[in-house]
């Protein structure tokens, strides 16, 4: 059965829908949007049920002939890695529509269009992660940027379009730098026996390291761009602070993974040697992203950039265990990728509701919100206590994974990131006391607390942080195969515990 | 002396016979025809001819000869395609030369005359430029087939003439008409003058004028190196200027803003096959073993084209003046194509060739819809807020934007990448990475005009949206389907090309 194609076609056909459907009906248009994103994550979770966790080879494979005349195929396949994500993406969906019910009548267009744009999204974050040909994701990598490029202009506030055409260079401009590597490699591959893109073959094609080394950088530009590295992460605050909260959470949760998910699926398996030539240099940029999105983030006044900040934060986290190679922190950096979808969701989502019912996204202008709307300061604090990783939340295992694995290799790198943890304390804690408890700030007597529609939204999220703190095993016996697949894989071994090291 | 008669095949000749003789019953009906009628009559004549010229092209699809007119005229696969390309693209292109508001009434007259007042008056529309229009087409099908430099000087004449007068038909601003077609002519004058020095030379130095004599001369190696150089040089400037490729470049923004719009469009695209075609045959067949003497040369004026075609655009008010320079930056794209002198690069440029056609006619005919009440309005402020007052044209101009930007989905990807990786299989990587980075700065102006069409509001400044004409939508909605289709779908069409594109010499 063609699992992955299903998955694909299904929000698309939920698109054609609503394109037919009246304009004036606009509730009728969110159901459908609704329906669509819950019976698309009804297939993935039958999906993810039938998947072989301790088989590390490509599942559910697809693959037809796209462009013979290329050597291009339509080809899917997902191992654990990207079979956690596409059940973030797809658990994520619903959850955005219904929590951004009002979202959309704030914007330049119809409603009908964004939930036309949040459908087509869909089909291109599930594909981005489940293609096995390298022509197939880059088409997708690039041609997803269109519709976001759309929401956040067409639906944001503030300068909403600065900010899209922003986001949409920044991300041209790596992806054309990836581009020139792609073609490189087709062209290598045409002189070592036949024009190809498949992922498998390109892994072992024969090139010389100063080649490896260049294409790498392509690649790895392109990613560090997505999954925002320092330096080159500036166009995420403006894009976050002007996007709607839902297109945030699709953002910021998914997009930008496919920037860390590129890195482990094709920096590491196209390019072992160069990798292993950059980490060094990697490593730190992830160390200063760790400090440095912490240390903006405490100094934000607007909750939105702040959330941002954070995310900067933590995809340093998510790189450091990626480049660190061990299978700890290799599952780590896989799991804190699923964490941080739903932690930043909730972020972002309760933030959303805090900002619309207030008119004002400055921190200073909340205040007293624990007296006012308690639910809503509740999910706030337990969102950013899943944000500062405290143990007993789902982020609490992931950066724990991180840390520790990269202790073994890199104790420097994982000391100093350690000093983000105490710094997430603080750009967490900040805000929170902030706007959920002292006085109540003027104006803020009559607010409304959530109402069912928004409790039902963010119920899931916040099941999932805590139930995954408790109990992340299920997810790790995804995880954990496929990680240690990537390290054996390119060459790798965990260092050998060094016990007698002490007795001396 | 014997007169011998010449020997020649008329059916593989016939899409050109066809077309020069349709231009000659459209000059016929503009003579006889009454003037309620004409500008039907011609415009059924016109299609009708450009459509029999394609089926006969379909017909002699798998013929090759180097013989069917002598051996100045050579049909092989490249040919075919070529010569159907230009077709498509220019039947495309009448569907918008028929929307009679664009031309003057009587342009023999001078603007703001009595005369032309009188032709206005009386509805007194001439309809020359359908005749014009086949003229040129027949010299543009003949340009890339023409295997000898005499032929190849007579097709670019051919294809020029009638050009220089098309651009000078516009009925508004037609002072600014009128300078762009003479510009057009003193310049292109002065570029056949090189090119007509170049044959002499390359007569010189092989004793031939064919393009076989002078391939001969070339793989042989025995001539004089420096007047094969010099020939080499100025006909490429000749064929440079006719492409639009920097330093030979100042024609083409004013002549791209002053003609009438249809006719711009057609010239852009058509212009192109026919220019591309043709240089692709000559130093593909011809210089190809004197590769080492024109290859740094043309690399790096490709990646000039390419880097200041780009940067100048961002600097454009002007939405055709914009167009006028992203050409040229795609002119620098194609020129990769030719470097890459292997069978990959050839077909990617043919690709290109069709698919960068197809684009601009359907971005130029989405010019012609916005209007105020003194015609078209090009400036681009104007343009303010028009995915508000008609999304579905906004949506479209996006479309063809994203397509010249290269963005996946569209026919504009699958030509960048082909044409850059053929280029790459060649060794040209500095022509890739200036063509990745030219890409880039690209994507910026276009991604400007989406901004300014979509996330700006509009000015109430009486610019609107003409409802397109049934022969206009047509045009439009062909050449944006094309363009998403071959961007989705390109196999049938790539497949079809690797089949038939070898040279024969």
């Amino acid at each position: 059965m063609m699992w992955l194609t299903l998955l694909m076609v299904l929000p698309l056909a939920g698109s054609v829908v609503i394109v037919s459907l009246p304009k004036a009906n606009e509730k009728l248009t969110k159901q459908v949007a609704l329906a669509t994103t819950l019976i698309v994550m009804g297939v993935t979770i039958a999906m993810a049920v039938g998947f072989e966790r301790d088989n590390v080879e490509l599942q559910f494979v697809e693959k037809y002939a796209w462009i013979p005349s290329f050597g291009i195929n339509y080809a899917l396949g997902i191992d654990g890695l990207a079979l956690v994500l596409i059940l973030m993406s797809t658990i994520l969906a619903p959850v955005v529509v219904l929590a951004s019910w009002n979202e959309a009548h704030g914007g330049r267009w119809s409603v009908k269009t964004f939930y036309i744009l949040i459908l087509v999204l869909e089909t291109m974050m599930i594909g981005v992660f489940a293609a096995t040909d390298l022509f197939l994701f880059y088409v997708i990598f690039e041609a997803m940027l269109i519709p976001v490029y759309f929401l956040i202009g067409g639906y944001g506030t503030g300068e909403r379009s600065a900010a899209a055409v922003k986001f949409l260079i920044y991300s041209l401009f790596g992806g054309l730098l990836m581009l020139a590597s792609i073609i490189a490699l087709y062209v290598m591959s045409g002189a070592q026996g036949g024009h190809t893109f498949d992922l498998a073959a390109l892994s072992n094609l024969e090139m010389s390291s100063t080649t490896q080394n260049f294409l790498f950088l392509g690649f790895f530009i392109a990613f560090a761009i997505k999954a925002p590295l320092w330096p080159l992460h500036t166009w995420l605050p403006d894009a976050a602070e002007s996007a709607t909260p839902g297109t945030s959470v699709l953002l910021l949760g998914v997009l930008d993974k496919v920037g860390t998910f590129g890195m482990i699926r094709y920096c590491l398996s196209l390019f072992p040697e160069a990798s292993k030539t950059f980490t060094p240099a990697i490593l730190v940029l992830a160390v200063i992203s760790i400090i440095y999105g912490a240390i903006l983030a405490i100094g934000q006044r607007d909750l939105k950039r702040l959330i941002a900040f954070t995310s900067i934060s933590h995809f340093g986290f998510i790189t450091m265990g990626i480049f660190a190679m061990t299978s700890q922190s290799q599952s780590g950096a896989t799991l804190y990728m699923f964490n941080h979808g739903f932690s930043t969701a909730a972020l972002f989502l309760v933030g959303g509701w805090m900002i619309s019912r207030r008119g004002s996204s400055t921190i200073a202008d909340f205040g007293g919100l624990q007296r006012v709307t308690p639910v809503m300061a509740w999910m706030f604090f337990l969102a950013g206590m899943s944000s500062l990783a405290l143990p007993g939340l789902s982020s609490f295992v992931s950066e724990f994974l991180v840390l520790v694995g990269t202790f073994t290799r890199y104790p420097i790198h994982a000391i100093i990131a350690t000093f983000g943890i105490v710094l997430a304390a603080l750009y967490i804690l900040i805000p929170v006391q902030k706007a959920l408890h002292g006085p109540t700030t003027p104006g803020n007597e009559n607010l409304s607390d959530l109402n069912l529609r928004e409790k039902i939204a963010i119920a899931p999220v916040i099941a999932i942080i805590v139930v995954l703190g408790f109990y992340p095993s299920p997810l790790l016996k995804v995880i954990n195969p496929a990680a240690s697949h990537v390290i054996a894989q390119f060459g790798f071994s965990d260092p050998e515990p060094n016990l007698n090291s002490g007795d001396k | 002396m014997t007169f011998t008669a010449p020997a020649l095949n008329y059916t593989l000749l016939s899409p050109m016979l066809i077309l020069l003789g349709g231009a000659l019953i459209g000059v016929l009906v503009e003579a006889f025809v009454s003037k309620a009628l004409r500008p039907m009559v011609q415009l059924s004549i016109t299609i009708g001819t450009l459509v029999l010229s394609l089926a006969q092209v379909w017909r002699i699809r798998n013929e090759e000869s180097t013989t069917a007119a002598m051996g100045s005229v050579v049909i092989d696969g490249p040919a075919i395609l070529l010569q159907a390309s230009i077709l498509i693209i220019s039947i495309i292109s009448v569907f918008l030369i028929a929307d009679t508001d664009q031309f003057t009434a009587l342009a023999a007259a001078l603007p703001g005359s009595d005369e032309e007042r009188h032709a206005v008056q009386t509805g007194n529309q001439v309809t020359e430029v359908y005749p014009l229009t086949l003229f040129a087409i027949s010299g543009m099908m003949l340009f890339p087939v023409s295997s000898d430099l005499i032929t190849l000087f007579v097709a670019l004449e051919m294809l020029s003439l009638p050009l220089y007068l098309m651009a000078g038909l516009s009925r508004r601003r037609r002072l600014a008409s009128q300078e762009a077609a003479l510009k057009y002519f003193l310049l292109g004058a002065f570029s056949s003058a090189f090119f007509l020095l170049g044959m002499a030379y390359l007569y010189g130095y092989s004793g031939s004028v064919t393009f076989a004599g002078i391939r001969e001369s070339v793989v042989g190696g025995s001539g004089n190196d420096v007047l094969l150089l010099i020939g080499i040089a100025f006909v490429s400037i000749g064929l440079l200027f006719k492409v639009g490729a920097v330093p030979f470049h100042a024609w083409s923004p004013d002549v791209y803003q002053g003609a009438p719009t249809p006719v711009t469009g057609f010239m852009a695209a058509a212009t192109k096959v026919a220019a591309f075609g043709a240089m692709l045959r000559i130093y593909y067949t011809v210089f190809a073993n004197a590769e080492w003497s024109w290859s740094p040369l043309l690399s790096a004026i490709a990646i000039i084209t390419m880097l200041f075609g780009s940067l100048v655009a961002i600097a454009q008010r002007d939405v055709k003046r914009m167009l006028a320079y992203s050409s040229i930056a795609h002119a620098g794209f194609l020129l990769a194509g030719v470097i890459a002198l292997n069978k990959a690069g050839l077909e990617a440029s043919i690709f290109y060739l069709f698919a960068y056609g197809v684009a601009t006619v359907g971005a130029f005919a989405v010019v012609t819809l916005v209007r105020d009440s003194g015609g078209e309005v090009t400036d681009l402020n104007r343009w303010k807020g028009l995915g508000k007052r008609s999304p579905w044209v906004a949506a479209t101009f996006a479309g063809f934007l994203l397509a010249f930007a290269g963005i996946p989905l569209t026919s504009g990807f699958i030509g960048k990448f082909s044409i850059f990786s053929a280029a790459y299989e060649n060794g040209a990587k500095g022509v890739v990475i200036a063509g990745v980075l030219a890409s880039a700065v690209a994507a910026f102006f276009y991604i400007r005009v989406i901004v300014l069409m979509f996330f700006t509001d509009p000015i109430q400044d009486g610019t609107s949206i003409e409802i397109p004409s049934i022969l206009t939508r047509t045009a439009i909605s062909s050449s944006i389907v094309l363009t998403i289709l071959l961007g989705i779908y390109p196999a049938p069409l790539l497949t079809m090309i690797t089949n038939f594109s070898t040279f024969i010499r």
